[in-house]
């Protein structure tokens, strides 16, 4: 396992730019996701790594090694493809068995890794099995015992439970993270799902229209959103364009003055995560506004609301149904309160 | 009447079930008809094709093994129909890679072309490669009218639409990412090919070989312009047969010409199912 550095890559077709100007440090045994909408550019970059894709600039190191001009086949990258990709002619122990007879290493070495790997991924039962047998989670361990056998300097993952149920999705992804952190492996992963990319990575970079929006941890994307794409797509949140309008005052476009804990600052964007607006007694709060509320819906743990606020905006809430403080339930129609700590609104440029 | 009633309301109910059923028994007679025919007659005893029968035998098929012409003329085909074959597949294998995985220019150009030897009317194509083999034998001095290398390269080109059809039919409908996962894991693009792709399109590949056969086994048209002086195939076998007499020797041939290919065909299908690929 090896660190990776990807240095001012970018992808260009034609006049397009598919990635740019792409720099990153990926640790030793570091679990990195790449998270964007479609089209943002995160699967090109992890086909970069991988080497089916030219970079049209800058460098691809895994270590020390500059593997920017190697093909595919000599890369040592273990990739698992969306669809799983195994080759449909070959039993699953000789699907995992390819990546070492490639390496032309001799009959009983082969043997023993891909019993090991199998055993790795608790499919030593199906070996003798051709994947059409196998049901989408067992060919998806088949691909992830394939990618890991040859001994990867680095494990790529191309949205690699996309195609598993929901609830197949949650305990695949905790067992991909659990292996990874045992085998200590370098890992990139692409999805668009902001859920799964949360709950494994230990980094994540989210990308939007071929460029990094933010680099960082979960918490730091979600508290501390750089800017209005990273605030919108990691969670859910409230928005309201304006400006400061004096020390630790922010004025809205539709006119509310809103108490920030920041001090005067050029930005001209108000976020608050709608976990940290509260309902009703509003006593003592430093941002407290009448509304109506506009729409309910209860989703178990939580209840999430929408108010309309006398200046128009639209606020969403979203509470803990244990720590409700209204005895009576909340219809759409009540006239409410809705109130925030100056410490909840995010500033963004 | 209540009985006759039942009967309409039936019929009214099922009058599409019917009326599929006894279309698609047409379609089926059409086609297999005249082989149980020519089956049946070979059996005659007319000495010339004629009905009613007056009678059975085997004499037909005796008569063929004391005719060297038709013997001759299997062998000939035979051989001509395997060289064809493999020439075929020779060039519909990479000529299918390169019409499905390669983006280079003018690809639907080269498809149409690939095609163009079954849009061309067969004695069309005899008479210009016959004319084209001339010229070149003029420039090059290789003997090449009425060799067997003339004979098979305008074999191998009738059998080109066929293999190419079928094998970047099967191509198509492979996930790309599987030969992309063999280079990830360390084969670069000639064991990917060897290792990876080719198996998976074995179908294809069968099916092509089977109708490359078959196609040139029965082939008249390009045979009779480009056949050695002396040589036959078995259809010009039977052609010249049947200047001059018209007795059930011809179906007895025909018979063993049908049951060889259907033999083919189902041996083929052991390995590979036709249906999926055809």
């Amino acid at each position: 396992m090896s660190s990776v550095s990807l240095q001012s890559v970018t992808k260009t077709y034609g006049s397009h730019r598919v990635v740019s100007d792409f720099t990153l440090e990926i640790a030793q045994s570091e679990f990195l996701v790449l998270l964007g909408p479609s089209g943002c550019g995160k699967t090109t970059t992890l086909r970069m790594i991988a080497g089916f894709v030219e970079p049209s600039a800058g460098r691809i190191l895994f270590g020390n090694r500059d593997v920017t001009d190697l093909p595919p086949y000599h890369r040592n990258t273990g990739l698992v493809f969306q669809g799983y990709a195994l080759f449909p002619h070959l039993t699953v122990s000789e699907n995992v068995a390819f990546g070492l007879r490639m390496r032309r290493l001799d009959r009983v070495e082969i043997e023993r890794r891909t019993e090991e790997a199998l055993r790795l991924v608790r499919l030593e039962a199906l070996a003798e099995r051709m994947p059409r047998q196998l049901s989408g989670g067992q060919q998806q361990r088949v691909a992830l015992a394939r990618a890991l056998v040859i001994e990867p300097e680095i494990l790529l993952l191309d949205e690699p439970l996309s195609n598993l149920d929901a609830k197949l999705r949650e305990e695949v992804r905790v067992e991909i993270r659990q292996l990874q952190r045992r085998l200590g492996l370098t890992t990139v992963m692409v999805t668009h799902d902001q859920e799964e990319a949360l709950s494994v990575a230990d980094r994540l970079v989210v990308m939007n229209n071929g460029e990094i929006q933010q680099i960082g941890t979960q918490r730091a994307l979600y508290n501390a959103p750089s800017n209005q794409f990273v605030a919108s797509f990691i969670g859910r949140t409230n928005f309201f364009a304006g400006a400061m309008a004096g020390p630790q005052r922010f004025r809205t476009e539709s006119g509310l003055e809103i108490a920030v804990a920041a001090a005067e600052a050029p930005e001209r964007l108000l976020a608050i995560r709608p976990e940290r607006v509260r309902l009703g007694n509003a006593n003592g709060a430093a941002n407290s506004f009448s509304g109506t509320i506009e729409f309910v819906s209860y989703l178990g743990a939580n209840t999430e609301y929408v108010v309309r606020l006398a200046s128009g905006d639209a606020v969403m809430v979203e509470v803990h149904n244990d720590r409700a403080e209204s005895a009576e339930p909340l219809i759409v129609g009540s006239q409410i309160r809705v109130a925030w700590d100056p410490d909840a609104c995010q500033l963004i440029a | 009447m209540a009985g006759a009633a039942a009967v309409a309301s039936v019929l009214r109910k099922r009058w599409p079930r019917y009326t599929l059923g006894a279309a698609t028994t047409a379609c089926y007679a059409a086609m297999l008809l005249p082989i149980l025919f020519v089956g049946w007659l070979s059996f005659f005893k007319n000495e010339i094709l004629s009905f009613p029968p007056e009678g059975y035998t085997l004499r037909w098929f005796k008569a063929l093994w004391l005719q060297p012409q038709f013997a001759d003329g299997f062998m000939t085909s035979l051989e001509v129909a395997l060289l064809a074959m493999l020439g075929g597949l020779a060039v519909g294998i990479p000529a299918s890679l390169a019409l499905v995985r390669s983006e280079m220019p003018l690809r639907e150009t080269l498809n149409t072309l690939l095609l163009s030897p079954l849009v061309v009317p067969g004695i069309v194509i005899g008479t210009s490669l016959y004319f084209f083999l001339i010229d070149v034998e003029i420039a090059t001095e290789w003997p090449l009218t009425g060799s067997m290398a003339g004979l098979v390269f305008g074999h191998v080109l009738i059998t080109i639409p066929w293999t190419v059809r079928l094998i970047a039919a099967n191509l198509v409908g492979i996930d790309r990412a599987i030969e992309e996962a063999a280079m990830n894991l360390g084969a670069d693009r000639l064991r990917t090919l060897l290792k990876v792709t080719l198996p998976v399109i074995r179908p294809g590949v069968v099916a092509a070989a089977l109708f490359s056969f078959v196609v040139s086994f029965g082939n008249l048209e390009l045979s009779l312009f480009l056949v050695s002086p002396g040589e036959t195939t078995l259809p010009i076998a039977i052609l010249q047969y049947l200047e001059w007499k018209i007795d059930p020797t011809i179906a007895a041939v025909s018979l063993i010409q049908i049951a060889i290919i259907a033999v083919a065909m189902v041996l083929t299908n052991r390995f590979v199912r036709l249906s999926q690929v055809v």
